[in-house]
């Protein structure tokens, strides 16, 4: 699935869909340069998953944790340079657990993410760079037909 | 506690290992920290950082310097201080678990600082007399908080960041540039050089008066767009010139707010700035030319207390216990502890 996002609102819009939609346990990676928007999209999953305080950008930290419907660990690989120092971070007890994992520059470490998983390549529209946004879902993990569905109204299809 | 009191202080949230030794919250005999003092080359290895494997294995030896550089022994201390949170739960349980053990061991008083609060104190390290009511803007790699503190322990949040912190932008932005890390000592010098007015980007939420609240994801996003968009055009960017007008944007959105947050708090005497970004050359500029006529006194920390240290978090824990905030045994490192409103 190809969306197409005409601004930040947009942006966090779909992840705010997704957000109310996600089953406990599900695993989101999230991709893209920076600026691309990665933190817009993961604030507006918090929103759908009823968090209450604001979502800040977890590069400093690794790893946020985020009260809500469920819990939301949120994730950065930014600062990270080797697969070595994941190890410490106990990923796996995230993955596995009730919460909803979200992680920004997944791609950084694709061996340690779970085969079925939600994975969102976010990409800067060269037509607009300031605003457009193209979202490319490259793992649909286990989302609902229906869910696919909402999505495609609430952005435009990219192609 | 004795006229005479030793506070030990731990400090490993995030990348750096430290360990200080304050007397009477206000004086530091010893301040050492891993990533200065040589001690990586002693240590052998520089990364990776992050991990808290690394902070386990040099975090004795630290103390250990903290206190022969302090001239005292473990026999001399009065309390033990760590920082519990926020930060890296890894990194700072390796902190905690050692304080915990210490002052078990020692049967010594223990404070649990909030890492956000510990910054603060870094004022109180130099020499200045601070007295409350006062503001203090918080400016690091993690955090852009402005605060309004009216005793030890009172602390109201009037404005944070909404998405990245300014010295994030600053390191992300410098990546961008090939500059290297940390991002913000690389800018300050590069933008000298440089010619603000050469780009102009926007400012964060400057049109919304009484909003303290920072925003900076929209500034990096506009000098990255435009970085590619030279690149593209095979234009001639100065890096200077963007590392400049980048770095007038960020310190502008500080300034402003700050002067708002003065307007709103007229009984404040007092303006501090704190945190790894308060060691940036403009900033303290801009605040200086901006506050000289108002009715505040500005203060800021030298650049060694501005980045993380265990100095101010044994100074912040010397006013803890002073008040009996003393920390149980059961304390926990916090990764996402916040600040408590008052």
């Amino acid at each position: 699935m190809v969306l197409k996002s005409t601004s930040e609102e947009t942006t966090s819009k779909i992840g705010k869909i997704l957000g109310r939609n996600l089953q406990p346990g599900t695993v989101v990676a999230l991709n893209g340069e920076l600026g691309a928007g990665k933190t817009v999209f993961a604030r507006g999953v918090a929103e759908g998953l009823d968090v209450q305080v604001v979502v800040n950008s977890p590069s400093y930290v690794i790893m946020n944790l985020y009260r809500g419907r469920m819990e939301l660990y949120h994730f950065d690989f930014y600062r990270l340079e080797e697969e070595e120092e994941l190890q410490e971070l106990g990923l796996e007890e995230y993955f596995y657990g009730d919460g909803i994992t979200l992680i920004e520059w997944a791609d950084k470490f694709p061996g340690v993410l779970p085969t079925t998983r939600v994975e969102i390549d976010i990409v800067k529209d060269d037509e607009d760079l300031e605003n457009s946004r193209i979202l490319y879902f490259k793992h649909l993990g286990k989302l609902e037909e229906s869910l696919i569905e909402e999505l495609k109204k609430v952005a435009s299809p990219g192609y | 506690m004795s006229h005479k009191t030793f506070i030990l202080g731990l400090e490993t949230s995030c990348d750096d290992t430290s360990a200080a030794v304050v007397l009477n919250g206000r004086t530091v005999l010893s301040n050492v920290v891993s990533s200065q003092d040589n001690f990586h080359l002693r240590f052998g290895g520089v990364v990776p950082e992050i991990a808290s494997r690394r902070h386990l294995e040099i975090i004795n030896p630290v103390i250990d310097e903290a206190l022969s550089k302090a001239g005292i022994t473990f026999r001399d201390l009065d309390g033990i201080a760590v920082s519990y949170g926020p930060g890296l739960a890894g990194s700072l349980l390796i902190g905690v678990s050692t304080a915990k053990a210490l002052s078990f061991a020692l049967e010594l008083p223990l404070a649990a600082v909030n890492h956000l609060e510990g910054h603060i104190y870094a004022n109180f390290l130099t020499g200045a007399t601070i007295s409350f009511p006062l503001l203090c803007l918080v400016v690091s790699g993690g955090h852009t908080s402005l605060l309004y503190m009216k005793g030890h322990g009172q602390i109201e949040i009037l404005g944070r960041t909404r998405d990245d912190a300014a010295g994030e932008v600053f390191d992300k932005i410098a990546r961008a540039l090939g500059l290297g890390f940390p991002g913000g000592p690389v800018i300050d010098k590069l933008a000298q050089q440089g010619e603000a007015a050469a780009f102009s980007f926007p400012r964060a939420l400057m049109g919304e008066e009484g909003k303290l609240d920072f925003s900076f994801s929209g500034v990096k996003t506009a000098v990255l767009n435009c970085i590619r968009r030279e690149t593209e055009k095979g234009g001639q960017v100065r890096p200077a010139d963007l590392a400049a007008a980048f770095q007038e944007a960020v310190v502008e959105a500080l300034v402003e707010k700050s002067l708002m947050a003065i307007r709103q708090k007229r009984e404040a005497g007092q303006f501090l700035l704190a945190g790894g970004v308060a060691a940036n050359g403009e900033l303290r500029r801009k605040f200086r030319q901006k506050l000289e006529s108002k009715n505040i006194e500005l203060i800021y920390p030298p650049v060694e207390l501005c980045t993380d240290n265990g100095a101010m978090i044994a100074s912040a824990g010397y006013y803890y216990l002073r008040q009996g905030r003393r920390a149980s045994w059961d304390l926990n490192a916090v990764p996402n502890l916040e600040l408590e409103r008052v």
